[in-house]
């Protein structure tokens, strides 16, 4: 089998369990109030209206923002918990992502629920009253029991986004099926993505041919189907969720990453040799650059590596550039007395935001540095990462050199350094420990003005964890371990389009030297 | 058959239902009143009238399903109001022309929701049940039938046999057998007219069909406009009423009559 299909199968149990508690909590937590709303609903127009149209509201905002926006929501609940109870609560992970989804499986089950229900024959109901029921018993003998296909359509649809959904739950800490799609997106490992999508469609597919079984049993009046279809999905979460019990005990530590090949491996490094000294480690992928830097803050994870540039000028909000070896001096002070974080150091190399160009094509225009850049800039694209343009270190270049594009596109690295050599952008915001900048024959231009600051990769401890010395004396050996070149060959290992290699590959190669 | 006096030997008879000067608007329009109806025990009572004549607002008045919005109510000598409207209407029987079948319950399930509302024990309220299929003269074996697989004669059958389950002594009629076909429709008014003397039931029926009022029922009360026209027993009603309207009504099955009797004979109907 090829090696990375093997990898894939291995990661599979753990994504799969993490995958199908998400969404059948999720689930379960929408139906439990999209159901008694749906009954008030179809009592009241008062309510009706509102809630369907709150619930339409929601899902027209596009998932992966839904997931993104509770993060901070919760964040600052967390925050007042701990002000008024002295106890937070995890904001990164399995709470936004619950919340998220059960928000975003609403809309089917209560808009069924409310046609359900308004939909039973009139008659039937006027039977109900002039009988002498009461509003509960009319609503669990007569209107439910005729509502029920119809709310299970309505569960069917709702299953299906859940899983679909759930894979976007990635980003924001939480592991599911969806970490084979974003890794694998990153590192353009395609087997990677399609396995993602295989198993989440597999998983929805699955789900919905259960429930539909219970649905035609209940429309059907046929109770085998309705027995079948629910010890169907009884026994497949059981066996989806099995891996979750087998967790063994014993110091545990979450160890960070960002979305790009070098956090992978980074990443991998750090929780390799924290395995090799007995720990349990948990890798929390993909998170997004700013949530990195509060996550640890809150403690949600351990360690992770970030920038010395970045956190200057986007955590700390700094303007000047000092140099290297104050920036350090500056953030390490900064930090601890800041948010109580540890830099213990740097590993060795920078990973430098800088304007990149194709080298026949800076020879041709005759560009050499981002000043020769300046004045042909009007007539030249730009293609930066996904954040660079709203970050503070592309306002600082621009102010600096008077730059302005004639068109400026967002992509992620991958498709950016793919762009670049198409031909459809002109200059990138490429990473200076980036593997594809020798590979590609790209020409980093020079930056006389210093208008971008250094970027020391450095270690991270959360607050928590600063006294840790079992976790210290881990990544202690890590500081001022990697030269820029071993970086650069490891990212390429994982970049290339041919003999990929895995993250934690890249990291034993990297560990070696 | 037709025209049965009340069941002798109780004197004067007890008042089962008593509206007094009730009334009902909605929307500032007035559907019913001010209206004064008494009926006694073992009565049965034809409500007749035209659409919008609100003889089944009247009706639903009668088991609380409709409060009016003013006048009083006494059902079985208790003011309305005095329990909750349910606890009232589970001890009135009500069939109306959709039958309202449970459509998800079996026949004998549908049959059980009374006694299940009154907490029958389940002995009980089997052995009920095939007393009622019996009554209504429906064979044993659809008991365990959906709704969906019974004619409509059928169903309209196991509405009543449902109505009269808990053993109310009122029952309540809105146009029970104005859906089905005539032959059908005959045969089941006379059937439960037979059950109403054999078991001493009040029967309040609404209906627009001057002929099922006449030959059913022991009391017609004639509406329209919210109000009452006539009150008074076939017989009475059928000879020269003083009000025209009243007057026109009872003449209409008579000259339907005479035409389709001139029609056998093969003669010119056009008078």
């Amino acid at each position: 089998m090829d090696e990375r299909v093997a990898a894939a199968w291995r990661l599979l149990p753990d994504y799969l369990a993490q995958h199908v508690l998400l969404s059948l909590c999720a689930l379960g937590l929408g139906f439990s109030i999209s159901l008694p709303l749906a009954v008030v609903a179809s009592r009241s127009a008062l309510v009706r209206w509102p809630a369907l149209f709150i619930a339409s509201l929601i899902q027209t905002i596009p998932s992966l923002a839904l997931l993104a926006l509770f993060y901070p929501l919760l964040l600052a609940l967390s925050a007042l918990c701990l002000t008024w109870f002295g106890k937070g609560f995890p904001a990164l992970g399995f709470a936004p992502s619950l919340l998220a989804l059960t928000l975003y499986s609403m809309l089917p089950i209560l808009r069924n629920g409310v046609a359900g229900i308004l939909g039973v024959d009139p008659a039937a109901v006027e039977a109900a009253r002039g009988m002498g029921m009461t509003d509960r018993q009319r609503l669990t003998w007569v209107e439910l029991p005729l509502a029920a296909p119809v709310i299970m359509a309505g569960v069917r649809t709702a299953a299906v986004w859940t899983i679909g959904a759930a894979t976007l739950a990635t980003p924001v800490g939480q592991t599911s099926l969806g970490n084979y799609i974003f890794s694998g997106l990153q590192t353009e490992n395609w087997v990677y993505v399609l396995f993602g999508c295989g198993a989440s469609a597999v998983l929805a597919l699955a789900a919905d041919q259960l429930l539909g079984l219970i649905e035609s049993g209940l429309t059907r009046r046929r109770p085998w189907r309705i027995w079948a279809g629910s010890i169907g999905l009884v026994l497949g979460a059981a066996a989806a969720l099995s891996p979750l019990a087998a967790v063994p005990a014993g110091a545990s530590y979450k160890i960070g990453a960002k979305n790009f090949s070098e956090q992978y491996i980074l990443a991998e490094l750090m929780a390799q040799r924290l395995e090799a000294a007995g720990s349990r480690v948990t890798r929390k992928e993909d998170l997004g650059s700013a949530t990195a830097y509060r996550a640890l803050a809150a403690g949600e994870i351990d360690a992770y590596v970030d920038y010395s540039g970045t956190l200057w000028t986007n955590v700390l909000g700094r303007k000047d550039n000092p140099g290297r070896q104050a920036v350090l001096a500056g953030l390490t002070a900064e930090l601890s007395r800041r948010d109580g974080v540890l830099v213990l150091g740097p590993l060795g190399f920078e990973n430098a935001y800088a304007l990149a160009m194709r080298s026949d094509r800076a020879k041709d225009l005759g560009v050499a540095s981002i000043n020769d850049l300046a004045g042909r800039a009007p007539r030249l694209s730009l293609g930066s990462d996904l954040e660079f343009l709203s970050r503070p270190e592309w306002k600082a270049l621009r102010n600096a050199y008077g730059l302005s594009f004639k068109r400026e596109t967002a992509y992620q690295p991958t498709f950016m350094y793919r762009a670049l050599a198409d031909g459809e952008a002109d200059v990138i915001s490429a990473f200076s420990s980036d593997g594809r900048i020798a590979a590609d024959h790209l020409m980093v231009l020079e930056d006389p003005r210093h208008a971008l600051p250094p970027y020391d990769a450095v270690i991270l401890i959360s607050p928590a964890r600063v006294h840790d010395e079992r976790l210290l004396a881990a990544l202690r050996p890590l500081v001022g371990a990697i030269s820029v070149e071993a970086m650069r060959s490891a990212n390429y290992s994982l970049d290339r389009d041919t003999d990929k290699k895995s993250a934690a590959e890249a990291a034993r190669s990297l560990a070696v030297k | 058959m037709i025209g049965q006096p009340p069941q002798p030997g109780e004197g004067p008879a007890a008042k089962v239902i008593e509206l007094c000067g009730v009334a009902k608007s909605y929307s500032g329009r007035t559907v019913v009143g001010p209206l004064t109806l008494t009926i006694a025990a073992h009565e049965f009572v034809a409500l007749l009238g035209g659409s919008g004549s609100g003889k089944t607002t009247t009706l639903k008045m009668i088991n609380g399903l409709v409060p009016p919005d003013r006048g009083s109510i006494r059902i079985l000598s208790r003011p309305a109001g005095d329990e909750p409207g349910y606890r009232l209407r589970r001890r009135i029987g009500y069939v109306f022309q959709e039958v309202g079948l449970f459509p998800q319950m079996t026949v004998a399930e549908n049959i059980a929701v009374g006694p299940r509302l009154a907490e029958w024990d389940k002995r009980r309220i089997a052995a009920r049940i095939d007393v009622l299929l019996d009554l209504v003269a429906l064979p044993r074996d659809v008991a365990g039938r959906l709704p969906v697989a019974l004619s409509g004669g059928q169903r309209q059958r196991v509405g009543v046999a449902r109505a009269l389950a808990a053993e109310p002594s009122i029952m309540l009629m809105d146009e029970p057998f104005g859906a089905l076909d005539p032959v059908i429709r005959e045969g089941l008014g006379r059937d439960y007219r037979r059950l109403h003397d054999a078991l001493g039931l009040t029967t309040v029926m609404v209906t627009h069909d001057v002929m099922e009022a006449l030959l059913l029922a022991d009391r017609i009360v004639v509406m329209e406009a919210g109000g009452i026209l006539a009150d008074g027993a076939p017989g009475a009603l059928l000879n020269e009423h003083a009000n025209p309207v009243v007057r026109a009504l009872m003449e209409t099955p008579r000259r339907q009559a005479r035409r389709v009797d001139a029609l056998a004979a093969g003669a010119d109907v056009d008078g």
